[in-house]
């Protein structure tokens, strides 16, 4: 008896608490700010989506399998893909690229032009944009937009990559010797309310393709001050970003933030309705978060997400048999095998050159990169423009490699060989093959070579960066169309990875490139970049330049209006589903 | 009574603290870390320079130890880097645990509801057809390793014959409301069953398959007890006491047979932890385990050891309960 007392209890206990709890929750269905939801969403689905071309339901659903968490959501400090992935469906520059190419288009901006002296750009605007928040876009949002980016202080400064990779430094920044860091942003004037002035520090070939990276998206000033947006801090070994970052992002693009459910890995965006442009034939954006790409393929072929990113190559053809729309980026990246210059027998260009002879580099293409994938020729993708041709080939040659190290006196040359695990990049899908054919043909020209494999985020690129690797296998996205985005990345500063500080021709380098990047006029700009671009591959050699492969997305047979980018800029408002 | 749980306690405050020092000089030992994540490609030796400085990376490993400690004595653990970028590891492991909880309950009651009936069930066959088949099944839960059979049913019964999702927590769109951070509990409550129904179906076949190790081991210790139960003095008193078969299976076998199985389910609960990395890992289903892997590879050192911590603390914590109930079932080390 005593036992079923127990049961009694132990029944009515469990009731009574169930019955609290239904009574202390309801559901919040119907209302758009449900319990993780955290941004004003939009409401009304009614008008859009049924342009020309348009999907049979105008309130569809697009659900694409993401790779990683975006970090946050304001991309003045975002780095990351994933993060730009989705802020560019909610973000617009002034200038943009043309679908499919990395060519420079009007977007905020519709128009532009630039005086003689090619410092001040002057940007007249689209009319009739609003930000999310109702505000509207003007050329004063323009200039408080990039004085705010401009005027980063403590860890905005640290967060604000691009802006210093790009741009140069910020207002009142200071070197660690106290030195002014320069900035090529000078100031913006906002002459009326559809026109804005931006004028540079010095001339630059990056302006103004550079205005279309979503890192300088025009955001809502509104919101950007009522949110606190600025207030990003180091604290401990991490950073505290601002509600604005994380659930109050306010730009003009076709998508609005909705939430993001940390609990479930997914991002929500809905359709803006007052978009200026053509608005998103789906309603529902949504992106989950897949860390495990297997996981994701498997998901597509479920059938529960409509496509993912960079599937791996091995999987390409299964994916096109099996019926799924496999869309294959024009190449915009450049793999390159690497010579640390501090080694003295690197210093001899008769060795550098020896080893560019040594690699087969057309069949690693051939065998080992995914379809669409070339040879390169320069250090940068025949993407990008001026494409510099007639540069000093370095044609597979066992012998000549061979001769040129007995000319050198190094017929015993012994390497060490880095190169990366636990990692993929669109330019090197798997960097154990590439090694492993590279150090046969290495050994087939009487290199010794010593291995060392570390993993990517696990000691190899902090060993690249400390320059104890030899050789090094190692590469780079574009982000625009320019020579000095690839050049000036690698070898402006000489304190980079190759270490061209340690041999004469590394700072007339850093000059040269820098020169090229400030001429106005385009021709003679061009010229420079084609001097450049032959004595890196004849006289300078610092690495060689091995190949650009062309990374894909997937999709599900119904999804239409994808058109795959170089730049991974793939717009989401034209994809709906059949 | 009080004074042994107060022992425990202080124990565990202890083993807390030397656990926060190893972990956080082990992180910060190995090679890479936040900053060569953080930048990428793009690191450039002024950058890191400047990055490691502002993160107080570049100061010595005891100061910024104590400068851990003294926040972690605030509840602060710091903020996660690659996980969940600026969220308090807090956070991501609060949010984060309810998925966990809800996956390694619900393998432990699959281990529990099949292992314990179907232990008995196989001593009470010795030697038979049952009793063979059963331990079969069992050394397979045992050898097959988790993330194989997980990969195996997701393919059968996701990918190829579409019964269940392949992965994550539930379904994108669904617009379930939260309460309690656990899915299938908030459905229930907000009565959005479709919601719930939707959490159970993900999670059919990450509970199997965490749930095959809890069964095997449940099943073969439950076996193993009873035999020996089942051939003491006090058992052939009842049965010649004339008591029914089923007071003496309630009241004098199971119960007496139950005690290793109590103590084994709170060791795995420690195990299942380790499993639900690989069982997460493989549905992409976003609890601590998938946390704890995207952590390391992403040299996220604030989550890395906030779960570390945690993990510790409720292995800690876990056991001495068990420790307390072995008091409850068997009154003999009530009186002690």
């Amino acid at each position: 008896m005593r036992l079923h007392i127990h049961r009694w209890l132990g029944a009515g206990l469990a009731a009574t608490l169930a019955v609290s709890l239904a009574a202390c929750a309801g559901s919040d269905r119907g209302n758009e700010s449900s319990g993780s939801s955290t941004a004003a969403a939009g409401s009304d689905a009614s008008s859009a989506g049924s342009a020309a071309g348009g999907p049979s339901d105008p309130n569809g659903q697009i659900v694409f399998g993401a790779a990683g968490a975006p970090s946050m959501f304001d991309p003045m400090y975002a780095t990351d893909g994933e993060t730009f992935r989705v802020v560019r469906q909610m973000n617009e520059g002034l200038t943009g690229f043309k679908p499919g190419t990395a060519d420079v288009e009007p977007a905020l901006a519709k128009s532009w032009e630039k005086s003689s002296d090619g410092l001040t750009w002057t940007f007249t605007l689209q009319d009739g944009v609003k930000f999310h928040d109702g505000t509207p876009f003007d050329a004063a949002a323009v200039c408080y937009n990039l004085d705010r980016m401009y005027a980063q202080t403590g860890a905005g400064i640290t967060q604000g990559q691009y802006w210093s990779d790009n741009m140069g430094g910020f207002k009142g920044q200071k070197d660690a010797k106290g030195k002014p860091v320069p900035s090529l942003y000078g100031s913006c004037k906002a002459s009326d309310a559809g026109a804005a002035a931006i004028t540079l520090t010095r001339v630059t070939s990056k302006f103004p393709a550079l205005l279309g990276l979503p890192s300088f998206s025009m955001q809502s000033p509104t919101a950007l001050k009522q949110y606190d947006a600025n207030n990003v801090k180091a604290e401990g070994d991490s950073f505290i970003y601002p509600a604005y970052a994380t659930d109050h992002p306010t730009g003009t693009g076709p998508f609005k933030f909705q939430a993001y459910d940390k609990a479930n890995n997914t991002v929500t965006l809905v359709r803006n309705d007052d978009y200026w442009g053509e608005k998103a034939k789906s309603k529902t954006l949504i992106f989950k978060i897949i860390p495990d790409e297997t996981a994701r393929k498997q998901e597509l072929e479920a059938g529960t997400i409509d496509g993912y990113d960079l599937p791996n190559p091995a999987d390409w053809d299964g994916l096109k048999s099996s019926g799924f729309n496999l869309e294959i980026r024009p190449a915009f990246n450049i793999l390159y095998l690497g010579f640390t210059l501090k080694n003295p027998d690197l210093q001899d260009l008769r060795v550098r050159q020896a080893i560019a002879y040594a690699l087969n580099r057309p069949q690693l293409v051939s065998s080992q990169l995914p379809e669409g994938a070339v040879v390169a020729s320069l250090f940068y993708p025949d993407t990008v423009t001026p494409y510099t041709q007639g540069v000093q080939a370095y044609d597979y040659n066992v012998q000549k490699a061979k001769d040129l190290l007995a000319a050198a006196g190094k017929s015993n040359l012994t390497l060490n060989f880095w190169w990366p695990t636990d990692v993929t990049r669109p330019y090197m899908p798997d960097p154990k093959s590439i090694f492993t054919a590279f150090k046969s043909d290495l050994q087939a020209a009487g290199i010794t070579i010593k291995e060392t494999s570390k993993p990517w985020n696990g000691g190899y690129l902090d060993g690249v960066e400390a320059q104890q690797a030899d050789i090094f296998l190692l590469g780079w996205t574009g982000d625009y169309n320019t020579p000095d985005n690839f050049l000036g990345s690698f070898f402006s500063d000489t304190t980079n990875r190759f270490a061209t500080s340690n041999v004469p021709w590394g700072t007339k380098l850093s000059g040269e490139l820098q020169t090229a990047d400030s001429t106005v006029d385009d021709t003679q700009r061009n010229a420079l970049y084609d001097t450049i671009n032959k004595e890196l591959l004849a006289d300078y050699l610092p690495g060689v330049p091995i190949s650009s492969s062309s990374p894909a997305l997937v999709l599900a047979s119904n999804v239409q209006g994808m058109v795959a980018s170089p730049l991974t800029d793939e717009k989401f408002a034209p994809v709906y589903k059949n | 009574m009080l004074r042994y749980t107060v022992r425990r306690l202080l124990q565990l405050v202890l083993v807390l603290l030397v656990l926060s020092l190893l972990l956080f000089v082990w992180l910060r030992s190995l090679p890479g870390g936040p900053v060569t994540a953080l930048l990428g490609e793009r690191a450039t030796p002024a950058k890191r320079a400047e990055l490691t400085a502002v993160l107080g990376l570049d100061q010595p490993i005891f100061v910024q130890y104590f400068k851990f400690l003294a926040r972690m004595l605030r509840g602060d653990f710091g903020q996660s880097t690659g996980v969940s970028a600026g969220t308090p590891a807090l956070d991501v492991f609060f949010t984060r645990f309810g998925a966990t909880i809800e996956l390694a309950v619900g393998a432990m009651i699959f281990g529990l509801v099949l292992g314990i009936p179907l232990g008995y069930m196989a001593a009470k066959r010795r030697a038979g057809a049952l009793d063979n088949s059963l331990i079969v099944v069992s050394l397979v839960g045992i050898a097959v390793p988790v993330f194989f059979l997980a990969f195996l049913m997701k393919y059968l019964f996701a990918v190829k014959w579409g019964m269940l999702p392949p992965s994550g927590r539930q379904t994108p769109g669904i617009d379930a409301t939260r309460v309690t951070g656990l899915f299938i509990v908030d459905g229930l409550i907000t009565r959005e069953w479709d919601a719930s129904w939707d959490s159970v179906k993900h999670l059919i076949l990450p509970w199997i398959a965490l749930g095959t190790i809890p069964f095997a081991v449940i099943f073969r210790i439950t076996r193993a007890s009873v035999l020996e139960v089942q051939g003491e003095d006090f058992v052939r008193t009842a049965e010649a006491k004339g008591l029914t078969r089923t007071t003496i299976r309630n009241r004098h076998v199971l119960r007496n047979a139950m005690l290793p199985v109590i103590t084994v389910t709170g060791l795995l609960s420690g195990l299942l932890l380790t499993g639900a990395v690989l069982t997460e890992k493989v549905f992409a289903y976003p609890g601590l385990g998938e946390a704890l892997y995207i952590g390391f590879t992403k040299k996220d050192y604030p989550v890395v050891q906030v779960i570390i911590l945690a993990a510790a603390a409720a292995f800690v914590i876990i056991n001495t309960l068990v420790d307390l109930t072995y008091a409850l079932v068997d009154p003999r080390i009530r009186a002690r």
